[in-house]
């Protein structure tokens, strides 16, 4: 007797996914709908087709556009990059996975993360890509994850978080499931001060990621027909042999079933955001149009010059030292995880 | 000949990995009821979510060891056919993690610390798990734990399979028998998916350094338990081994009160990971 063909919960999909729309098909032709689209009408609307409303894939960068007033994002300081600590191999070696996500995303990681405004409310903002290895979750999204989170507990700013993710990142082995427990605990520091968090689930957003921060938002938003589920449509019916109904484990079932708050359209996510933030700090929420940021309003420079230094240098684990608890005593060896 | 000999080395580790792969899944090791049966005969098992349901895949419950009451949460995949099934193979719904949930907080209330024991192929990939919440499931397991004011500590005792064993593994310490794996996936799954073929199962084995030695080096993992040569079969035996180190553990983790021990664990799981950090100076020079 043996188990049945493993069960994959949070196995990683780097590239494993059949890209069922990337893009409209070579033929200018909207791969939901079939109605003529072109590449210019899909950039002017967010890359949302504007005659059946079906989301294609959205870059990091377009989406930050797409979130934040206009000019008001800053990236944070550091980039965190990951290393082959297994020396893993299969076909190719990991480090030229890495180095040709580099290429073709021009990121550090599948995380890109720093602060805005949105609708005029300061948040510390992360934005997963899913062109970067499938945006899994490897220890380089895991520590910046950790350190956005810092960074929000440091200048009292809400956390808004994006994701596009197959799931752990399969070459990092151990230590990738690890940064599902990492991004908990990173969390710990936000709710013992009350900062809000929101994330938004986008295509695909499965495994590890779904199972670890993004289910542990305060609110949960999910774009339409996004694909939501911890073990993916293909491993449920190899293992339950199963077929699987229409529309399983998209975002309207999730929504079904209590798993998520709303499912909000691209356009509108900026406004529904701000909507929640303004809300849950017990504001009046009205709807501005986007107006040039008022640069005073902004968090001081300075300050943040010089502590972006002092961060530059220090891991989460020691900033998390330093912040967690009600005591900030900090100081103390290093974690010695970081290289 | 040197070509042989040359493909043996590089064969002889892949089948190391495999070999500890099958004893980690040998269904003669001892399981969760095997330890807590080994450890008090009284044991009392606490049984459902008060939710929804009672999974069979995880058990949990009260034990007194020597002296001190102690919550054992853990994954029980079953001996024979007939129990595999009744427990799904040891591969929990959401049901079992909300059960593990309220145990472990039920613990938390009372001071009660708290000992898992992993031994999963993973969370189930199934219809139902996922319309319950399997996802939050797990990471809301995870958060409670995090939040526990008592100490944990777990024990990886056959297959830490992905995100359905580390639901019950963000404790204090965790430790590995000798011939327990650890892993983000299945070396079939992976397998299936880097080389399109999961008889490349024993590769993929060694590359995710699944074994306890390996995990121990990654910085994942506080301790590996020695198993007698030809694995873990005799649960008394390997009971007393894992309650030796559960009690040493426990010796540090009494002399912290619970705020130190919250804060320990957040700054345990913070240092997980492997990173290259990059700038942060340009801006200010």
């Amino acid at each position: 007797m043996h188990v049945p063909p493993a069960a994959e919960p949070s196995a990683p999909a780097a590239g494993v996914r059949e890209d069922k729309a990337a893009a409209p098909d070579d033929g200018q032709l909207c791969r939901n709908c079939t109605k003529p689209l072109s590449e210019k009408k899909l950039r002017e609307n967010l890359r949302v087709c504007p005659q059946c409303g079906h989301h294609y894939p959205l870059g990091s960068w377009e989406r930050i556009e797409s979130l934040v007033d206009e000019d008001t994002f800053s990236a944070l300081d550091a980039q965190v990059y990951a290393l082959d600590a297994l020396g893993f191999f299969d076909i190719k070696p990991y480090e030229e996975r890495l180095r040709e996500a580099r290429m073709e995303t021009g990121l550090a990681d599948a995380l890109v993360a720093g602060t805005c405004r949105i609708e005029g409310i300061p948040v510390a903002l992360g934005v997963m890509d899913f062109r970067f290895l499938g945006g899994s979750m490897g220890a380089a999204v895991g520590e910046m994850f950790a350190r956005l989170v810092i960074r929000a507990v440091e200048d009292s700013l809400p956390l808004v978080v994006c994701t596009a993710s197959g799931g752990a990142r399969m070459q990092e082995g151990i230590l990738s499931l690890l940064q599902m427990a990492k991004t908990t605990v990173a969390l710990e520091m936000l709710s013992e001060r009350r900062l809000p968090f929101v994330c938004v689930l986008t295509d695909p957003t499965t495994g590890g990621v779904l199972a670890s921060f993004a289910s542990l938002a305060d609110v949960i938003i999910a774009e339409p027909a996004a694909l939501l589920c911890f073990a993916g449509p293909r491993v449920i019916e190899q293992t339950t042999k199963e077929k699987l109904a229409e529309g399983f484990g998209l975002a309207e079932s999730n929504m079904e079933h209590g798993q998520l708050d709303l499912i909000v359209p691209r356009g509108e996510i900026r406004q529904r955001v701000a909507q929640v933030l303004t809300l849950l700090r017990g504001g009046e929420y009205r709807h501005e149009e986007p107006s040039q940021p008022d640069a005073s309003q902004l968090p001081g420079r300075g300050g943040q010059a010089r502590r972006a230094f002092a961060r530059a240098r220090e891991s989460a684990v020691t900033a998390g030292r330093r912040l967690f608890g009600r005591d900030s005593s900090g100081g103390g060896p290093p974690g010695g995880a970081q290289e | 000949m040197e070509d042989h000999l040359e493909e043996l080395k590089n064969r002889r580790p892949s089948e190391l990995a495999w070999k500890t792969v099958q004893l980690a899944r040998d269904q003669h090791r001892p399981q969760t009821l095997d330890y807590t049966g080994a450890l008090d005969p009284q044991f009392i098992e606490l049984r459902g979510d008060r939710l929804s349901a009672d999974d069979k895949a995880v058990v949990g419950g009260l034990a007194s060891l020597e002296g001190r009451t102690v919550m054992i949460i853990g994954h029980q995949k079953g001996h024979d056919l007939k129990e595999r099934q009744l427990r799904n193979f040891g591969m929990p719904q959401p049901s079992g993690y909300r059960k593990a949930q309220r145990l472990a907080l039920l613990a938390s209330r009372f001071g009660i610390p708290v000992l898992t024991l992993i031994d999963t192929p993973g969370a189930f990939p199934g219809v139902e798990a996922e319309q319950g919440g399997q996802a939050a499931a797990i990471a809301e397991t995870m958060r409670v734990f995090a939040r526990l004011h008592v100490p944990t500590v777990a024990f990886v005792i056959g297959e830490g399979g992905s995100g359905g064993a580390l639901a019950l593994g963000l404790c204090d310490r965790v430790y590995m028998l000798e011939n327990s794996v650890y892993s983000v996936i299945s070396p079939e799954g992976c397998a299936a998916i880097l080389w399109r073929d999961a008889t490349e199962a024993p590769r993929a084995a060694e590359a995710l350094r699944l074994t306890a030695a390996e995990t121990l080096e990654l910085g994942v993992i506080d301790g590996v338990i020695p198993e007698p040569r030809r694995g873990a079969r005799n649960s008394r035996l390997m009971a007393r081994r894992l309650l030796r180190s559960f009690q040493g553990a426990l010796q540090e983790l009494d002399g912290l009160d619970s705020a130190e021990r919250r804060r320990a664990r957040v700054e345990k799981y913070l240092g997980m990971g492997r990173y290259k950090v990059v700038g942060g100076h340009a801006e200010v020079l």
